[in-house]
């Protein structure tokens, strides 16, 4: 490093001379890694986006953003991509449909090719797309310098109309049109051409900058941070998606929310805790089977509120513990309550706790009680927990969830999750909703070279989300193999398209999928382990780590035991040495588990 | 600049095997691959899905709704009771409980999902029905006039229809590897594909006999008729007619449908060694560069008619004679009762849109099932989208009819004139080619433009109206006197002018127009020909007749009007 002309500095002489000895001597990889703390240094000392990742450096390249009902954009985009290519500049072509439309904030240079049909409509492929810019979440884009070129049919009333409104509301959102808007009719091949070259003139100077260094991002050795449990963060609800078809009998939602102001980080594994309120359909219930004025008042943890606020936000009612059934069966002293506590087998107990809610028992074993005294029974209400879906890398800022709306009808009424409809029901874009992180260094990738096995049936495919965007992100060169099922192909083969697109890319290697109710025969992940038991022991023995995810109840015994098998069968040990082999793995920490 | 070759994914498939094995095993996704897409139609299969749900489902990260619509291939239309039992058992099967008669006399079901597919195909080889060549750029489904009334030269009508057919079939054993676990191939240096070679045609091919003086078939539309001529109930031969073709694109002026010009008249012997000399001189000289110029229509206007007929003279040996005189009165069917020169009765019943399935007290489905199982007699499906109960004895004519008022049918065909004359291809939801609505919107616009007629007191007057959702033509829209083609949601391109006989293409009349407009540029026409028209006058020769709508003498001067 060149000692650096003191004019050209934001320090003083005395700070010039004391960064200069601290980086003498160092290597390349060290001055990198210095470069990545002191950027971390300088998020964690108070810019609005602290500890939020920053922007990937990408060098500057061309992106071009094409979508057209026929292959006409496709087409004028490839060959605006080789002529930028033949002159050197780095440049790539993405169909919209492909592109994440939140991810054009990282962008710096784009040019965008789009068509319009029927009556001023976006293409398909950029439907999805165009309903982002437009909205009012997308965001600002001061970075971006962009062209549009735009196809139509001028025998349409609304000629151009996408391109048109590209145009416009791009520079709205703070982006730098470099070219003027072209409008191509159905014979577009001279005026794409003539657009293309112009863009390609342009590249020289818009692409001059130096590449910005790779810069390893490292965080400072921060404070303890601000948002924990103590402290949850009202983060903005970007998306609330239903992701299953309209034929499903399930409600599985994709949220995205925004973490933008909040020192939050997280890794691929971790969970992202949840602040819930009890539906309000539910505290009803309550009030109403006890016969209670929701206007009473009542102190929770030394603060005096509402009954309602205390049934809504500080207490358990969703969720039955053995506490409150003893204390409720002392209170209403009621001997068919007692006998169901005493004399039933553990597990019918733990069946009947897992079955009813609060308001199940109080309507079956009645009894008279105040306010208070009710409240005191019950526990505070926790967080709930979900397995992040996405991985901060790939999504700077967000932080993604997959979440099975619980609904259910029992004992003549239906029963709903606190947390599950809260996400899915209460809460809209624009809502916020309390969270925190919750580490769980249990559940991590391995090296990026190390082969990985995924089994995540249902929303237990959630963090493995994470787990291909973040390799995705590094460019990881180890395989990687999901087993994943749920009920039918057509309604509830989560992230589908998702999965499609990181086949094709190979980003995930490998995808084995059973759905339950497609066959007569009902078919599960632990039959497709089984099928290809082989070919998952060979990546057993070439160094997999297995990551399990989901339902503790059945699924996560079924799969052990089918990992034992197939380390028994193929290995050719007897079960119990095959046992011990896992064990071995899990304490290597080559067998991890996420599930509940 | 097509996103797919088709060409080379024809000449890259193996005699049309290409990967459908594989894409019919691969569990990620309800589709096929992309270049077995263009080969599935060889199949008789179309991937497809619910456009409806497309924007919905990419927002729930799921793939689209794909499912498969299949297409039967029945030459001449012609079932027999057993066969269309088959057909009703796979609609409620795996089709969503309807059967869609076609413009080609063929059946169509929707929406079979990909796990079905092979099942459903080897359901209608059961049937003794086959799919092979329902699609795809071969020749497709023989048309023949379903001829209630002259039951002797429908006999030896439809042998000819079937008999081309069988010729012009491919040779493949890729159908029977592929759906009937038939024994797998190992090399196409086995297998010949004597007519069509290993890129089969350029595009698609369709070929009808007809019998004036009724055009129903439309004859103008094909790439390939024989037109019967008929002396004292015996064929005597035919005029070949080549060139006709519906599809255009909508903007692109080197694009249009245009008419069959008659070649010459040949023997009834000579047909098989006409039609395949017609399939191998396309085959040789079609343009395999640009599938939208690559109908048989572009080679004859870019070739000329002489040259062909000379390459067709050489090619089969045959010299074509002098055509003899012939005339068409309608393109429509006769609805009812019918009685033949055979003393059995056929009854014609209207079927909206072609479309077969029990709607509320309308169960037609049900009707058709009931009818195959109690009474003596077959199924013949009409060029127009229409199903006649045929070769009815005498004494089982009342219990049809008690049959069809079970099950609420029995008025389909007091609908009005217009209605009887409309016809609507599919569309939306599953079409992926449309641009706007078709069948789900024509039967709503007919009660509209009823109204119109009304007032101009045309209530009894026939007029053909059909309607496609985009500009490829499957419903006939640009031989029909009141053409709506579509162009995007909501608007369609007005043709009109058009003969009722199907024997002069329509001219552009609005661009663009939404229903509004569309009953605005009717209603002074319709009210003119009210008042004006001449004794038994069509609506579209009297446009014609009063300058008010250009006649279009050829199709490539469609776009000059």
């Amino acid at each position: 490093m060149t000692n650096l002309a003191a004019s050209a500095l934001p320090l003083d002489d005395d700070q010039n001379q004391r960064l200069q000895r601290a980086v003498e001597g160092l290597s390349p990889e060290q001055l990198l890694w210095v470069s990545g703390f002191a950027a971390g240094l300088a998020a964690a000392a108070g810019a609005q986006h602290a500890a939020v990742a920053p922007v990937a450096a990408v060098g500057r390249r061309l992106t071009v953003l094409y979508g057209s009902q026929t292959g006409n954009g496709e087409g004028i985009a490839e060959q605006l991509v080789a002529l930028a290519k033949q002159q050197g500049f780095a440049a790539r072509a993405l169909n919209l449909a492909d592109f994440k439309p939140s991810a054009l904030k990282r962008e710096s240079l784009v040019s965008f090719i789009v068509s319009t049909h029927g009556e001023g409509d976006p293409p398909d492929d950029a439907e999805l797309f165009h309903e982002y810019l437009m909205s009012d979440r997308a965001a600002a884009l001061p970075d971006l310098e962009y062209s549009v070129l735009a196809l139509g049919d001028s025998s349409y009333v609304n000629f151009c109309q996408t391109g048109r409104e590209f145009d416009v509301r791009l520079a709205e959102l703070g982006a730098m049109r470099f070219a003027e808007r072209v409008e191509c009719d159905l014979d577009y091949d001279a005026a794409a051409s003539a657009w293309s070259s112009q863009v390609v003139e342009r590249l020289p100077e818009l692409l001059d900058a130096p590449p910005s260094p790779a810069v390893t991002h490292l965080r400072a050795v921060a404070d303890a941070p601000v948002h924990g449990r103590d402290n949850p963060f009202a983060a903005e609800v970007l998306v609330n998606q239903r992701i299953t078809g309209a034929g499903s009998d399930r409600d599985v939602r994709h949220i995205e929310l925004s973490l933008e102001g909040s020192d939050l980080e997280y890794e691929p594994g971790d969970a992202l805790a949840i602040i819930a309120n009890n539906p309000p359909s539910l505290v009803d219930e309550v009030l109403d089977a006890l016969s209670l004025d929701s206007e009473a008042i009542v102190v929770v943890g030394e603060e005096p509120v509402s009954l309602r606020a205390a049934l809504s936000k500080k207490t358990e009612i969703t969720a039955l513990n053995l506490d409150f059934l003893r204390r409720w069966a002392g209170h209403g002293n009621s001997d068919a309550l007692h006998t169901t506590i005493d004399d039933a087998d553990p597990a019918v107990l733990t069946e009947f706790v897992t079955a009813h809610q609060v308001v199940d028992v109080v309507r079956r074993y009645p009894a008279d009680i105040d306010a208070q005294a009710f409240v005191d029974m019950l526990r505070p209400l926790s967080p709930r927990s979900y397995s992040i879906a996405s991985s901060a890398a790939a999504n700077p800022g967000e932080v993604h969830l997959t979440v099975a709306a619980v609904r259910y009808e029992a004992f003549g009424r239906p029963h709903w999750g606190a947390a599950s409809t809260m996400l899915a029901d209460r809460l809209d874009a624009g809502d916020r909703v309390e969270v925190f992180v919750e580490r769980n260094p249990r559940f991590r990738l391995p090296s990026p070279d190390t082969p990985i096995v995924m089994i995540g049936p249902g929303t237990g495919v959630a963090p493995f989300r994470a787990f291909i965007e973040e390799r995705a992100e590094q460019g990881a060169g180890g395989e990687s193999w999901l087993f994943f099922g749920d009920r039918t192909m057509h309604n509830d083969f989560l992230y589908q398209l998702e999965w499609q697109r990181h086949l094709n890319r190979g980003n995930l290697t490998r995808l084995d999928v059973a759905f339950s109710r497609d066959q007569r025969k009902k078919i599960y992940v632990q039959d497709r382990m089984r099928e290809n038991g082989a070919e998952l022991y060979r990546w057993i023995q070439r160094g997999a780590v297995i990551y399990v995810c989901g339902d503790a109840k059945r699924m996560a015994g079924d799969v052990e035991r089918t990992l034992i098998d197939i380390i028994a069968e193929h290995g050719g040990v007897d079960c119990e040495v095959a046992e011990q082999q896992l064990k071995a793995l899990r304490r290597a920490k080559r067998y991890q588990r996420d599930v509940y | 600049m097509s996103k797919l070759d088709v060409e080379k994914i024809k000449a890259d498939s193996a005699h049309l095997r290409g990967t459908l094995l594989e894409s019919l095993a691969d569990p990620l996704t309800g589709a096929i691959s992309e270049a077995d897409t263009q080969l599935s139609k060889f199949h008789g299969i179309y991937q497809q899905d619910d456009r409806d749900v497309r924007s919905e489902r990419a927002r729930q990260k799921l793939e689209p709704a794909y499912s498969f619509m299949i297409r039967a291939r029945i030459p001449g239309g012609l079932l027999t009771t057993s066969q269309w039992l088959g057909m009703d058992r796979i609609a409620r099967e795996f089709a969503n409980d309807t059967i869609r008669l076609t413009t080609r006399q063929a059946v169509q079901f929707h929406g079979v999902v990909k796990r079905d597919l092979k099942r459903t195909i080897a359901d209608i080889n059961q049937a003794a029905l086959d799919t092979l060549a329902a699609c795809g750029d071969v020749n497709r489904n023989v048309m023949a006039p379903p001829l209630p009334s002259l039951s002797r030269v429908h006999r030896q009508v439809q042998s000819h229809a079937e008999q081309l057919s069988a010729h012009l079939t491919p040779a493949t054993g890729a159908y029977h590897e592929i759906w009937l676990d038939g024994k797998k191939l190992l090399s196409i240096a086995d297998e010949d594909e004597p007519i069509y070679g290993d890129t089969y045609l350029p595009r698609k091919f369709k070929a009808a006999f007809v019998v004036p003086p009724q055009n129903d078939v439309d004859v103008y539309a094909q790439d390939l008729g024989f037109v019967t001529i008929v002396d004292n109930g015996d064929i005597t031969g035919f005029n070949v007619t080549v060139g006709g073709g519906m599809g255009m694109t909508h903007g692109d002026t080197a694009t249009y449908p245009r008419l069959a010009d008659v070649l010459g008249f040949c023997e009834p012997g000579d047909v098989l060694a006409v039609a395949e000399a017609i399939v191998k001189t396309q085959r040789d000289y079609g343009d395999r560069a640009n599938r939208k110029h690559a109908r048989l229509k572009y080679t004859i206007d870019d070739r000329g008619i002489d040259w062909f007929r000379g390459e067709v003279e050489r090619r089969s040996g045959v010299t074509l004679g002098k055509p003899r005189h012939f005339a068409f009165v309608a393109n429509g069917d006769a609805y009812g009762w019918h009685k033949d020169d055979t003393g059995a009765f056929h009854y014609t019943l209207f079927v909206e849109n072609g479309r077969v399935r029990d709607d509320g007290e309308r169960r037609l489905l049900s009707s058709l099932r009931a009818i195959a199982e109690r009474h003596r007699c077959e199924y013949r499906l009409t060029p127009n989208q229409n199903l006649i109960v045929s070769k009815v004895a005498a004494r089982d004519k009342a219990r049809v009819d008690a049959t069809m008022a079970e099950f609420g049918i029995e008025n389909s065909v007091r609908a009005s004139p217009l209605r009887l004359h409309s016809m609507a291809c599919v569309g939306f939801p599953t079409c992926g080619l449309a641009m706007a609505e078709s069948e789900r919107y024509l039967p709503s616009l007919v009660d509209k433009i009823d109204a119109v007629f009304a007032d101009a007191g045309l209530a009894d007057a026939p007029v053909t109206l059909r309607m496609t959702g985009c500009a490829n033509g499957c419903a006939r829209p640009y031989i029909a006197e009141i053409g709506l083609v579509g162009k995007g949601p909501g608007r369609y391109s007005l043709f009109l002018g058009a003969g009722f006989a199907g024997q002069r293409l329509g001219a552009p009349y609005r661009d663009n127009a939404d229903e509004a407009e569309i009953l605005d540029a009717l209603e002074p026409l319709l009210r003119g020909y009210g008042s004006e028209r001449g004794e038994g006058e069509r609506f579209g020769d009297f446009l014609v007749r009063k300058g008010l709508v250009h006649e279009v003498s050829e199709g490539r001067l469609i776009h000059e009007s």
